[in-house]
C-alpha cells in the first residue's frame, strides 16, 4: 500500500507541475488582459509538434530550446495582429476569438503533421530509471520534468516579485490604467506577457510530448483542465495557480490509486441494490472511474462557495 | 401593424415553400437540421446576446430535452403513454426547463467569468455522467425510439422525414415567435438592462440575479424544444448531443450570425449547418476552412453577418445602396479569385495525386500547377488591395447623411 | 481523388426521374457504394486509410478488369461522418438521396448501432428501396445477436469471438498467474472486461484478476497513475480494449515504467501506432485480429500489398476485411446477377469465399456474421517482410485458430422480409 501512495504522490507531482507550467502563463494573461485564452493548450500542442520536427533533424535538446521560442514568437504575433484587433469588440469577442483559434490550430496541426500519433521519443541521455522502488521504475525523464517545472516556478516568482519588469506587470494586473498613465507601454507589456505565457505552454508541450503522446487531440485533453486550475487558484495569483495545479494533480492521482467507490460506501451502510434497479449505475461508480472529471466537480463547488477562487483577491 | 407582421408572414411562407424547392431526401434532411439548429441557436442568444451570460454548456439542456423526448417516444411505443408525437418537442422543452431551473438556481448568482466557468464545469460533469449512467443515457450508443408508434395525426404516421418537417416548421415558427415576444416583455427588456449594467438595474429595484434566472430558464426551455425536435427527426440521442462540441458549435452559430440582432443566430445556424453538411463532401480540409472563416469573422465582422447586413441600413433608408453595388463587385472579383487560388494551393499541398478543382486538373507534382496558383493568388491579393480605397470612398459617400435627411432625423 | 465532386444531390429526385427513363436499361451505369466513416477530424486517419484500401481494391480487382455484371464499374462514394452518430444520419440520408443502396461502415460501434437502427427502420418504411449495411469493423456483439438485422452483414469477428481466442492464448501461457484488465469506460470496454473474466474462469480458474479498471474515454492525460496500480498489483499481464491515443499512451506508460509484462490488445498497430510504440514495445505487445500478418502466406496477397504500396507509399493494407467484404459483395452481385440489396443479401447468406490469403470465409445465414481464422500477432522487428508505418516494425502472427473453431452461438432471431 505504501508504494502505491509514494508513486501516486510522485505522479501527482509530475502532472501537477506540468499543469502549472500551462496555468502560470494562462493566469498572467487572464489577469492582465481579462482574456480567457481558450487556445492556451493549443500552444502547448504546438510546442510538442515543433519540438518533434526539430528533434528529427537536430535532436531533442535543440528542440527543447527552440520550440518554445518559436511558440512564444507565434503567440506574440497572434496577440499583436489578432487579439489586439479583437480587443475593441469586448471580452466576449476576445474569448470567442481564442476559441476559434484553438479550433484552427488543431486543424492546422492535422494539416501540416497529419492526424496520426507522432513517434516523439525521450532523449537517449535520460533513457534510464532514476530509481527503482518496490520493483517499479521512476524514469529519469520524469525527474527531469519535475526539475524543469520547479525551476520555471522559481524563475517566474523571482522575476515577478524582485525585478522591475515584474513589478510593472504586477501593477498592470491590478491597475492597468494607472500603469498606462505612468507612461508605460501597456500594449507592449500585454504582447510580451502573451508571448512569454505561450512560450511556457510551448515548453510544457516539449517536455510532455514524449511521455503523454504527441497527437492532434492532446490540446483538447488538457484545455479545460487548465481553466479549472486558473479559476480555482484565483485570478492573478501565481501562488494560487501553483497550489491549485498541485491540488488537482494529486487529487486525480490519489483518486486513481484508490479503489474506493460507491459499492464500498453502500456496504458500509449495509444497503444493497439489485442489478435492475434504476439507480444501479450510479451506485457502482468507483473513484478511479470518475477521477478525470473530479476537477470539474471541484470547480463548480469552489465557484459556488468562493467565487474568487482559493487565493484570488477580486472577481472578474 | 401590417409592417410589423410582414417579416413573420414571410418567415411562415418561407418555411412552407422551402420543402417544395428542396424535396429530395437530402434536401428535407437539411431543412430539418436547419429547423433544429435555428431554435437551438436562438435559445442560446437569449443567454448570451440578450442576457450577457456566456455559457459553455448550453448543449446540456438541448441534450437532456432530447433524451427525455426519446424516453417519451419509447413510452409511447410500449403504450405506457398515449398521445400524438407532435407534442414531443414540448416534453423536450419541459425537461430543458426543469434542468435549467435546477442548475440556474445556483449558477446565475453571478454573470461573467463565474457563470461561464460554472457552465463549463456542469457541462463536463453532465457529459461524463452521460457515459456512466447507462440505463438512462444508453452509454455511447445512446437510446433510440420509433416515432411511428404513436396515434396517427390526421392519418399521418410520420414514416418520412418530410412529414416531420411540417411538424418541425410549426414548432420553429412558434418557438421563434415566442422568443421574439420574450424580448418585448419586461423580463426580456430587463435582461438587456442587467447585461449592460447590473448595478443600475439593482438600483432601480430589480434583482439582477432573478432577471438572469428567468432568462436562463426560458433559454433552457427553448433549447429543450430543439432537443425534442432532434429526437423526432433522428429518433435517437447519444451522449454526443450534450457534450462540449455541441455546446461549442451553438456558440459559433450565434456569434458568427451576430449576437446583437434577433435574426443573427438564424443566419449563423443556416451558414454553419450548410457548411457542415455540404462542404464536408468536397474536401477533407473543410474544418480548416471553417476555422479560418470563423477567426476572420471574429476579427473583421465583430457584429457577425447580421451586423454586416445591418451596416447597410443607413444607405438603404437613404436610397444610396445602389451606389455601393459597383464598388462591391469591383472588390469582390479579385477577392474571390484570391480565395479560390488560395484554396487551390491548400488543396494542392495536401493532395497526393491529381485533383480536379472547379473542373481544372491540378497536379501536386507539376510546377505549372503550383506557379499558376501562386501567381494568381499574389496578383489577386494586390488587385484586391488596390480596389479597397475606391470601396472606402464609395462607402463614405453612400453613408454621408444628406442635408434634408439629416434635418428630419 | 474525391475532392470537389460536382454537387448533384440537392435536387436529385427531379434529375433521377428524368434520367431513370433513359438510364434504366443502360448497363454501363456504375454500381455505387457509399463509404460512411470519419474522413476529417480526430479519427480521420483510420477512415481515410480504409477508404484508400476500398477504392484501391475496387480498382484492382474489378474496374481494371472490366467491371462487374458485364461492364458496370464500382464507384465508391466517400461520405464523411466525423465518427458522429448524428452526422452519420445526415450522410445516410445523402446516400438515400443519391440512390445508393450499399453502405460500408466500420468505425465505432455507436455509429454502427445507430446506423443499423436507422437502416432497419428505413427499410421497413420504404419497401422496394432497401439499403444494405456492410459492417467491416464494428465489433459490438449485439449487432449479430439481439439487434441483428437481415440488412446488416459483419465481416469482422466480434469481441466475444476475439476474446475467446485471446483468452485461449493467455491460458496457454503458464507464466501468467494474474491479469490486469483496463479499458475505456464505455460498452466495448465493459464487454471486454466481463467476457474476459467469464472465459478465464472456465479456462484457467487459477489466473487471478488483480485489477478491473475503467477510465473515461479520451480524457486521461497521463496513464502513469494507472500503470503504478498495475505494477503494485503484481500482475503478470495486461489486457485492454483501448484504441487510438488511449492505447498508445497506456502502452507507452507501461513501457516507460519498466514493467516487462505482455500487453494483450485489439488495436495496437498501424496508423502511426506501430511507429510510436517503436523499439521499446518489441515482443511486449500482442494483438488479436483476423487475416494473418507476417509471414504472408500467398503470392496473391503479396502482389496486392506491393501494388498498393506502389500507389500509396505512406499507407499500409491495414484492414484486409474491407477488401474481403467488397469482394464478397461483388461475388454476391455476380451470383444473383442483380445489384438489388435483397438479392445481394440472399446470395451473401451461407456464402463461402476464399480470400487473398487463401483462407475460407463463411457468412453464417442465421445472424450474418462472417467466420474466418483468427490470429494473435506480436509487435516485433523479426521476420517482418511487410512492416507498418514504414518503421521496420510490424506484426508477426504467432498463434492461429481455424475458422471452424471460432464459431460461437448466436441469440439472433432474424426478421426476414417477405418478397
Amino acid at each position: 500500500m505504501i508504494e502505491v501512495f509514494i508513486f501516486a504522490t510522485l505522479n501527482g507531482l509530475v502532472t501537477g507541475l506540468l499543469l502549472f507550467m500551462l496555468a502560470s502563463g494562462l493566469t498572467l494573461i487572464f489577469s492582465m488582459m481579462g482574456v480567457l485564452n481558450f487556445a492556451h493548450a493549443s500552444f502547448y500542442m504546438l510546442g510538442a509538434y515543433f519540438a518533434y520536427s526539430i528533434s528529427l533533424q537536430f535532436g531533442y535538446w535543440t528542440g527543447l530550446i527552440f520550440a518554445p521560442l518559436i511558440v512564444g514568437v507565434l503567440g506574440a504575433v497572434i496577440e499583436r495582429y489578432g487579439l489586439r484587433k479583437v480587443h475593441q469588440s469586448g471580452h466576449v469577442a476576445e474569448l470567442v476569438f481564442t476559441f476559434g483559434l484553438a479550433f484552427l490550430i488543431e486543424e492546422a496541426v492535422q494539416f501540416f503533421w497529419g492526424p496520426d500519433t507522432k513517434g516523439y521519443q525521450t532523449p537517449e541521455l535520460l533513457n534510464f530509471p532514476l530509481f527503482t522502488l518496490f520493483g517499479q521504475e521512476f524514469s529519469a525523464y520524469r525527474g527531469f520534468m519535475i526539475a524543469i517545472s520547479i525551476s520555471i516556478f522559481m524563475g517566474l516568482y523571482y522575476v515577478l516579485t524582485r525585478s522591475r519588469i515584474g513589478i510593472i506587470i504586477q501593477a498592470a494586473i491590478t491597475h492597468p490604467n494607472t500603469v498606462a498613465n505612468l507612461g508605460h507601454n501597456v500594449p507592449m507589456i500585454f504582447m510580451c506577457v502573451f508571448g512569454v505565457g505561450t512560450a511556457l505552454a510551448g515548453l510544457a508541450g516539449v517536455i510532455a510530448g514524449p511521455v503523454l503522446t504527441t497527437f492532434p487531440g492532446m490540446a483538447a485533453v488538457l484545455g479545460s483542465i487548465v481553466f479549472v486550475i486558473v479559476v480555482i487558484g484565483g485570478l492573478g495569483s501565481l501562488a494560487g495557480a501553483f497550489i491549485a495545479s498541485l491540488l488537482i494533480g494529486l487529487l486525480q492521482s490519489y483518486a486513481i490509486a484508490s479503489d474506493l467507490g460507491m459499492p464500498d460506501l453502500l456496504n458500509l451502510l449495509g444497503v444493497e441494490f439489485e442489478r435492475s434497479h434504476p439507480l444501479h449505475d450510479l451506485w457502482t461508480i468507483t473513484l478511479p472511474q470518475i477521477a478525470p472529471v473530479l476537477p470539474f466537480l471541484l470547480l463548480v463547488l469552489v465557484l459556488i462557495f468562493r467565487p474568487t477562487g482559493l487565493m484570488g483577491k477580486r472577481e472578474q | 401593424m401590417i409592417k410589423k407582421l410582414t417579416p413573420w408572414i414571410g418567415y411562415g411562407i418561407a418555411l412552407l415553400i422551402l420543402p417544395q424547392l428542396f424535396d429530395s431526401v437530402l434536401g428535407i434532411s437539411l431543412l430539418n437540421q436547419l429547423a433544429i439548429a435555428i431554435v437551438f441557436a436562438l435559445s442560446y442568444n437569449m443567454l448570451l446576446g440578450q442576457g450577457g451570460m456566456l455559457s459553455f454548456g448550453h448543449a446540456v439542456y438541448y441534450g437532456l430535452g432530447g433524451f427525455l423526448a426519446v424516453h417519451a417516444l419509447i413510452k409511447i411505443e410500449y403504450e405506457e403513454m398515449y398521445f400524438s408525437i407532435i407534442y414531443i418537442p414540448f416534453i423536450g422543452g419541459l425537461s430543458g426547463l426543469i434542468a435549467a431551473l435546477f442548475i440556474g438556481s445556483f449558477s446565475t448568482h453571478k454573470a461573467g467569468t463565474v457563470f461561464a466557468m460554472i457552465s463549463l464545469g456542469i457541462a463536463e460533469l453532465v457529459a461524463a455522467s452521460s457515459l456512466i449512467l447507462e440505463s438512462f443515457f444508453g452509454g455511447e450508443a445512446g437510446i433510440s425510439g420509433d416515432r411511428t408508434y404513436g396515434p396517427p395525426f390526421f392519418g399521418i404516421e410520420f414514416f418520412q422525414d418530410s412529414e416531420i418537417y411540417y411538424i418541425a416548421a410549426v414548432w420553429v415558427f412558434i418557438a421563434t415567435l415566442f422568443m421574439y415576444l420574450f424580448t418585448k416583455t419586461p423580463a426580456g427588456r430587463l435582461a438587456n438592462a442587467v447585461r449592460d449594467n447590473p448595478e443600475r438595474a439593482e438600483f432601480i429595484g430589480y434583482s439582477a440575479r432573478w432577471v438572469r434566472f428567468i432568462s436562463f430558464c426560458a433559454s433552457g426551455f427553448f433549447a429543450g424544444i430543439a432537443g425534442g425536435l432532434f429526437a423526432l427527426n433522428y429518433e435517437f440521442l447519444t451522449s454526443e448531443n450534450l457534450n462540449a462540441v455541441t455546446s461549442g458549435r451553438v456558440l459559433l452559430m450565434a456569434y458568427i450570425g451576430g449576437l446583437g440582432y434577433f435574426i443573427g443566430p438564424i443566419i449563423g445556424a443556416v451558414v454553419l449547418t450548410l457548411m457542415n453538411t455540404l462542404l464536408s463532401n468536397y474536401t477533407e480540409l473543410w474544418l480548416l476552412y471553417v476555422g479560418v472563416m470563423f477567426v476572420l469573422t471574429v476579427m473583421f465582422l465583430p457584429r457577425g453577418f447580421a451586423g454586416f447586413i445591418m451596416m447597410h441600413q443607413l444607405a438603404w433608408t437613404q436610397g444610396t445602396l445602389n451606389q455601393l453595388f459597383k464598388p462591391y463587385l469591383i472588390t469582390a472579383l479579385p477577392a474571390g479569385v484570391f480565395v479560390l487560388a488560395t484554396v487551390a494551393l491548400i488543396e494542392l499541398s495536401h493532395a497526393e495525386e491529381t485533383l480536379h478543382f472547379l473542373g481544372m486538373p491540378l497536379n501536386p507534382e507539376s510546377a505549372i500547377s503550383w506557379s499558376i496558383g501562386l501567381i494568381l493568388a499574389t496578383a489577386a491579393f494586390y488587385a484586391t488591395r488596390r480596389t479597397l480605397p475606391q470601396l472606402r470612398d464609395a462607402w463614405d459617400t453612400a453613408n454621408t447623411i444628406s442635408e434634408e435627411e439629416g434635418e428630419s432625423s | 481523388m474525391r475532392i470537389f465532386r460536382i454537387p448533384m444531390s440537392l435536387n436529385y429526385t427531379l434529375l433521377t426521374v428524368l434520367l431513370s427513363i433513359t438510364s434504366y436499361t443502360n448497363a454501363q451505369e456504375p454500381i455505387r457504394i457509399a463509404f460512411i466513416d470519419p474522413l476529417s477530424g480526430t479519427f480521420a486517419s483510420i477512415g481515410s486509410n480504409g477508404l484508400r484500401q476500398l477504392e484501391f481494391a475496387a480498382e484492382y480487382y474489378f474496374n481494371s478488369k472490366g467491371g462487374v455484371l458485364g461492364g458496370r464499374e464500382i464507384e465508391i462514394v466517400p461520405l464523411d461522418n466525423q465518427q458522429s452518430p448524428t452526422e452519420t444520419q445526415v450522410q445516410f440520408r445523402r446516400a438515400i438521396s443519391e440512390d445508393i443502396r450499399i453502405i460500408f461502415q466500420g468505425n465505432s460501434s455507436a455509429v454502427a448501432n445507430t446506423l443499423n437502427d436507422a437502416i432497419t427502420r428505413h427499410n421497413r418504411r420504404n419497401p422496394g428501396a432497401e439499403i444494405l449495411q456492410i459492417n467491416y469493423s464494428a465489433v459490438d456483439p449485439v449487432l449479430t445477436n439481439e439487434n441483428c438485422s437481415f440488412w446488416h452483414f459483419r465481416f469482422d469477428a466480434h469481441v466475444n469471438m476475439k476474446l475467446d481466442v485471446l483468452t485461449d492464448y493467455i491460458a496457454l501461457n503458464d507464466d501468467i498467474e494474474s491479469l490486469y484488465i483496463i479499458g475505456q469506460d464505455y460498452s466495448f470496454g465493459h464487454v471486454v472486461s466481463e467476457t474476459t473474466i467469464d472465459l478465464l474462469a472456465k479456462k484457467r480458474p487459477d489466473i487471478e484478476i488483480v485489477g478491473n479498471e475503467f477510465h473515461p474515454i479520451g480524457q486521461v492525460k497521463d496513464f502513469t497513475p494507472y500503470v503504478t496500480k498495475i505494477g503494485s498489483s503484481g500482475a503478470d499481464a495486461v489486457l485492454t480494449g483501448n484504441f487510438g491515443a488511449d492505447m498508445v499512451s497506456l502502452a507507452r506508460s507501461i513501457m516507460d515504467s519498466g514493467l516487462e509484462m505482455p500487453i494483450y490488445t485489439f488495436y495496437a498497430a498501424y496508423d502511426g501506432i506501430t511507429a510510436t510504440l517503436g523499439e521499446d514495445g518489441i515482443d511486449q505487445i500482442y494483438l488479436v485480429h483476423n487475416e494473418i500478418s507476417n509471414p504472408i502466406p500467398t503470392e496473391e496477397r503479396k502482389e496486392f500489398i506491393r501494388a498498393y504500396k506502389a500507389e500509396s507509399p505512406n499507407s499500409d493494407v491495414t484492414q484486409p476485411r474491407i477488401i474481403n467484404a467488397l469482394r464478397m459483395v461483388v461475388a454476391a452481385i455476380e451470383e444473383s446477377q442483380s445489384a438489388d440489396p435483397y438479392d445481394i443479401a440472399l446470395a451473401l447468406e451461407d456464402m463461402r469465399f476464399t480470400n487473398f490469403s487463401g483462407e475460407e470465409i463463411w457468412m453464417r445465414a442465421d445472424d450474418h456474421q462472417a467466420f474466418q481464422s483468427l490470429h494473435i500477432s506480436v509487435h516485433t522487428d523479426q521476420g517482418i517482410e511487410f512492416d507498418a508505418d514504414n518503421s521496420g516494425l510490424g506484426l508477426y502472427s504467432e498463434y492461429h485458430v481455424a475458422a471452424e473453431d471460432t464459431i460461437v452461438e448466436t441469440s439472433c432471431r432474424m426478421r426476414r422480409p417477405r418478397r
